[in-house]
């Protein structure tokens, strides 16, 4: 971030504008008093932590917000929405950040993340249902941790606590055609954001 | 007004790494006369991943349980806090005409705007019944710091749970049960959630502040009415104590065992043998089973 965009007043950016159509929130109102990041409970784990995610996008960091692994440490507990005093849905607005990295295909350094969404989602396509067993065993595959969370495994499988083979709904199909449904409408680029797709 | 009859949606979890949930939540309303009918071959709500990578899918997963309730024409209730935020989101994306079109189109069907989507969750259920507990056993003696997470209260303008810092739901019905709620800072601060498979040190972190908070608050368990928090937490605990070198030690239950060992049922049915952390010691120890 260099000091002439900090104290250069900075049009509107795209990503701003995309950011706030996607979550419906004005990026403006925040006046970074950091109480969302005194509240996020992995603002540590994070590169931008909360409030600097939202100074970002008021410059129009854009390179370094789609890049930034902070939209997918954020797991959705909604404590910064429900404290901003400003009453921004910070947590939409990082859910937003995801969504643009998404569809702008771009690398950050949090694709096992990603690829756990993607594995979750590419099961329940497939039977309707999730499949935890097998979702650990692709992911860990996939993401070449063979080991990780292993220690649980024997005392999970022990208690019944895993099931070795998927629970398919009769009702996959619906599934199935819901996914594709989507992806045809993407392709044919009906989708916009919920608010532009809103706009009076 | 106090319905009988709700269709239920369990969720995944609940048919395997949360059986003991599933079991005594349909043992005890059973015991209080109210009917759970589950939706026929319901399917997932999409969970955390469906909403983090496609706003479209995570609403429409939940839309078909939500269509189906309607058809039943009964109130919905769900037992994991998860479902019951993604239920809860979708209903209130519903209530929007724009997004009921874009929706309808992705669902191959229309969406009425007549439907108004009750969804609860099963903690509200209970708490509206305490009325009908026939407490056959009180937990007297037992300490419990209840835990509600995240989902259940926040965004309370989604949820319409409870108080969002301070919420007091399972409180009362666990003072009914006659064990004492121990107050404590942390009720509705995140154990991890669904990054347990992808980045476990997080969760190793949140839960064991949880747990040590707990435990200093004199809590001798915990209640959770969320199966993601009850995996991190019970689960993991083993790993989490022996990584700060803390003597925690804290029984982990769904609040629908606790209330179905007060109402009398046999411990063996509610399944007190599937958690990590045995809770029969405890319960002996206070004299309760």
């Amino acid at each position: 971030m260099s000091v002439a965009s900090v104290i250069t007043p900075q049009p509107v950016s795209e990503l701003r504008s995309a950011v706030e159509a996607y979550s419906r929130q004005k990026i403006s109102h925040c006046y970074q008093c950091g109480k969302c990041t005194a509240g996020c409970p992995v603002a540590y784990a994070m590169d931008l932590t909360p409030r600097r995610v939202m100074r970002a996008i008021q410059l129009g960091l854009k390179d370094e917000l789609l890049a930034s692994r902070a939209p997918w440490i954020c797991f959705f507990c909604i404590t910064c929405s429900a404290r901003c005093p400003r009453e921004i849905d910070i947590a939409s607005v990082m859910e937003s950040l995801r969504l643009l990295a998404i569809s702008e295909k771009t690398k950050s350094s949090v694709e096992d993340i990603k690829l756990f969404h993607r594995l979750f989602l590419s099961f329940v396509r497939l039977w309707g249902r999730a499949y935890e067993l097998g979702l650990g065993a692709a992911y860990n595959l996939l993401g070449r941790h063979p080991l990780n969370k292993a220690e649980i495994i024997p005392g999970m499988l022990s208690r019944g606590k895993l099931a070795f083979l998927p629970h398919r709904s009769k009702r996959a199909n619906e599934i199935r055609k819901i996914f594709k449904r989507i992806e045809v409408m993407r392709n044919e680029k009906i989708i916009q954001p919920k608010s532009e797709v809103k706009a009076q | 007004m106090k319905k009988s009859r709700y269709a239920y949606y369990p969720g995944c979890t609940l048919k395997t790494s949360a059986k003991e949930y599933d079991i005594s939540a349909r043992l005890v309303c059973k015991a209080l006369g109210i009917e759970l009918e589950e939706l026929k071959d319901w399917t997932c709500c999409g969970a955390a991943s469906a909403h983090s990578i496609d706003q479209l899918l995570g609403i429409a997963l939940p839309a078909l349980e939500l269509q189906a309730a309607a058809k039943l024409e009964l109130p919905l209730v769900a037992a994991c806090a998860l479902c019951f935020s993604r239920l809860k989101f979708a209903a209130h994306e519903l209530k929007e005409e724009k997004v009921r079109n874009l929706i309808g189109e992705v669902m191959g069907k229309e969406i009425s705007q007549d439907h108004h989507y009750e969804v609860v969750h099963l903690l509200q259920l209970l708490d509206e019944n305490t009325d009908k507990m026939k407490i056959e056993k009180p937990l007297h003696g037992l300490k419990v710091a209840c835990y509600y997470g995240c989902l259940l209260v926040r965004p309370k303008e989604v949820t319409n749970f409870d108080d969002v810092e301070n919420p007091q739901t399972m409180d009362r019905i666990i003072q009914v049960l006659g064990a004492e709620n121990v107050g404590w800072d942390f009720k509705t601060e995140c154990c991890g959630g669904s990054h347990m498979l992808v980045r476990p040190d997080i969760v190793v972190k949140l839960s064991h502040r949880l747990l040590a908070q707990a435990q200093q608050a004199g809590a001798d368990c915990l209640a959770v009415a969320c199966p993601v928090c009850h995996s991190n937490l019970d689960s993991m605990q083993k790993t989490i104590a022996a990584k700060y070198k803390d003597n925690i030690h804290l029984p982990v239950f769904y609040f629908t065992q606790l209330a179905g060992l007060a109402l009398g049922l046999p411990p063996k049915q509610l399944l007190l043998d599937k958690h990590f952390i045995d809770p029969l010691p405890l319960l002996m120890n206070k004299g309760l089973m």
